[in-house]
């Protein structure tokens, strides 16, 4: 079965994968991971939320490649593979969000991604999926 | 905000054990540390009224009360306690609970300790399935180390400043040179450009001997009133004081990714703060003291990489955005230039002991505005910063006059 590996952070849909954020009813912040309670803008007092899909495109902030297995909880392959983590700035929230790139695909500062979503790790039967960027 | 602060407080005395990995009980480096700060200071341990402790998240619960553990260790006396944790920060904020007690008249003498044992390779989150941890969840989702925001730092510093593996490597040899000399470092050996290149990379573009180790250390420093230092003083020596101690947290929206977050806050509704958060705890510094980055004479940053004390020359105004490497290149932050960083050999010969850190990187300077910096000395010292930031937005920024 497939399953999201973190629940309710994007959706389960292939063809057209969102981050899930949620938005003031007050002042208008986006906020992912999602905010409740209330609003983290300091000088508003809202304390309702709409959720909201992010933008599914983005420019490169910046990416890095890892070349050392980092520690549990992360689920890495055996043998180890590098993988790459690229910081996107999403346009139209101002926001910078990490993700793994699929396939560790060539990007520099500046490409434009898509979010896509691609399997973290397999557990017993499961396949559980994560969000990750991929060049357009 | 705050502004000057109108007193100081004294620094009677300054200890540390050695950083290494030594695979021992941290309570054993905290009170080597402690007592050697208590010797320095001329103040019997029955004779401080306040301990101030940094705590260590991964030494069980006598870690997360570290002052009432090191109190107990050094013989229940008594004296008042706090505890306190703040990430890579804990050190600067157990120094400024110690100084506010101080300042605000509730004690004379203070003893502020930090210690840390530490497991081998990466730092890890704390056990257990835990996903409403954002540090938990940046190892499980994205396996997002600490390099890995180093490299993205670093990634940017190259694209946008022209930066070069060479120029990374360059500070890791000046680090290297400096702390050749010093007796509490744990890594002692210059290295070269070439010995840089050739280890192996974490976090592109980062190597192996550009990202900082975790360490066991401790570090402790006796503070006291200015008048009780008077009442003290050894004859002739008037004490290293301290005129500052930043502990500001983020400005909303905090646009720049740090660990552990897996995003930034949004700036589409409110406009980002004039001065990024890195850029305002250094700022904050200098204001209480009164100062500017041009009446320094020695600097302490927190080098967890290479690449990362470049943007620190440009975040506590050694110079603007995009200089840093002729900065390095020139000499200038070498002992012997205008304005030395790390005369200690930094993070890069120590290697990371959380709680010690921030307090070990204000002994140093201590040691330098004394001239007692044997081997690593910068000549006439009378004024010095530290500064460094702690997971989860915690800004620390020490300032240190003579």
């Amino acid at each position: 079965m497939k399953l999201p590996a973190v629940e309710g952070w994007f959706t389960m849909d292939d063809a057209d994968p969102r981050l899930l954020g949620n938005r003031c009813r007050t002042c208008g912040t986006y906020f992912f991971p999602r905010t409740s309670m209330f609003c983290r803008n300091p000088h508003c007092e809202g304390t309702e939320f709409d959720e909201v899909p992010l933008s599914r495109r983005g420019r490169v902030w910046s990416v890095t490649t890892n070349r050392y297995q980092p520690p549990a909880p992360y689920v890495s392959p055996e043998p180890f593979e590098p993988y790459k983590i690229a910081a996107v700035e999403l346009p139209e929230e101002k926001m910078v969000v990490l993700g793994q790139v699929k396939g560790a695909a060539d990007v520099d500062i500046g490409t434009e991604v898509e979010l896509v979503l691609d399997t973290l790790y397999r557990e017993d039967e499961n396949e559980y999926v994560v969000w990750k960027w991929s060049p357009v | 905000m705050t502004g000057q602060v109108k007193q100081d407080v004294a620094v009677l005395g300054v200890g540390m054990h050695p950083w290494g990995k030594w695979g021992r009980n941290f309570v054993e480096y905290g009170i080597t540390a402690a007592r050697e700060a208590l010797a320095d200071a001329g103040v019997k341990w029955s004779d401080v009224q306040f301990v101030s402790g940094a705590e260590t998240i991964r030494n069980g619960y006598p870690g997360f009360v570290a002052g009432s553990t090191f109190a107990q260790a050094l013989g229940w006396s008594g004296a008042r306690v706090a505890s306190c944790y703040a990430a890579c920060a804990a050190g600067a904020q157990a120094i400024n609970t110690a100084r506010a007690h101080i300042l605000a008249g509730m004690c004379d003498v203070a003893l502020v300790v930090g210690a840390d044992t530490t497991p081998k390779g990466f730092f890890a989150p704390v056990g257990g399935d835990r996903k409403e941890d954002p540090d938990w969840l940046r190892f499980r989702l994205l396996g997002a180390t600490n390099p890995t925001y180093f490299g993205l730092y670093a990634q940017r510093r190259m694209a946008l400043h022209g930066a070069t593996h060479e120029d990374f490597a360059l500070v890791k040899v000046k680090n290297s040179r400096h702390g050749e000399a010093n007796p509490y470092a744990r890594y002692r050996k210059a290295v070269t450009v070439d010995e840089v290149l050739a280890s192996p990379v974490v976090a592109d573009p980062l190597r192996l001997l550009e990202i900082c180790a975790t360490s066991d250390g401790g570090a402790a420093m006796v503070l006291s009133s200015m008048d009780y230092a008077g009442r003290h003083a050894r004859a002739g020596a008037a004490p290293v004081r301290i005129a500052a101690v930043s502990t500001v947290t983020p400005r909303f929206p905090k646009t720049v990714i740090d660990l552990p977050d897996i995003a930034t806050d949004s700036g589409a509704t409110v406009a980002p703060p004039e001065l990024t958060f890195r850029d305002s705890i250094a700022a904050a510094a200098y204001e209480e003291a009164g100062i500017g980055p041009d009446d320094l004479d020695v600097a302490e940053v927190y080098d967890l990489s290479s690449a990362l004390e470049l943007d620190w020359y440009e975040n506590i105004g050694l110079c603007k955005q995009g200089e840093a490497e002729r900065l390095l290149r020139d000499g200038d932050t070498t002992i012997g230039g205008r304005i030395p960083v790390n005369p200690s050999g930094g993070l890069s010969c120590f290697g990371e002991a959380i709680p010690a850190q921030a307090i070990a990187q204000v002994c140093e300077l201590v040691w330098q505005l004394r001239g007692q910096a044997t081997g690593r000395q910068v000549d006439n010292a009378t004024a010095g910063l530290s500064v460094n930031q702690g997971l989860f937005g915690h800004g620390s920024s020490v300032i240190v006059r003579r």
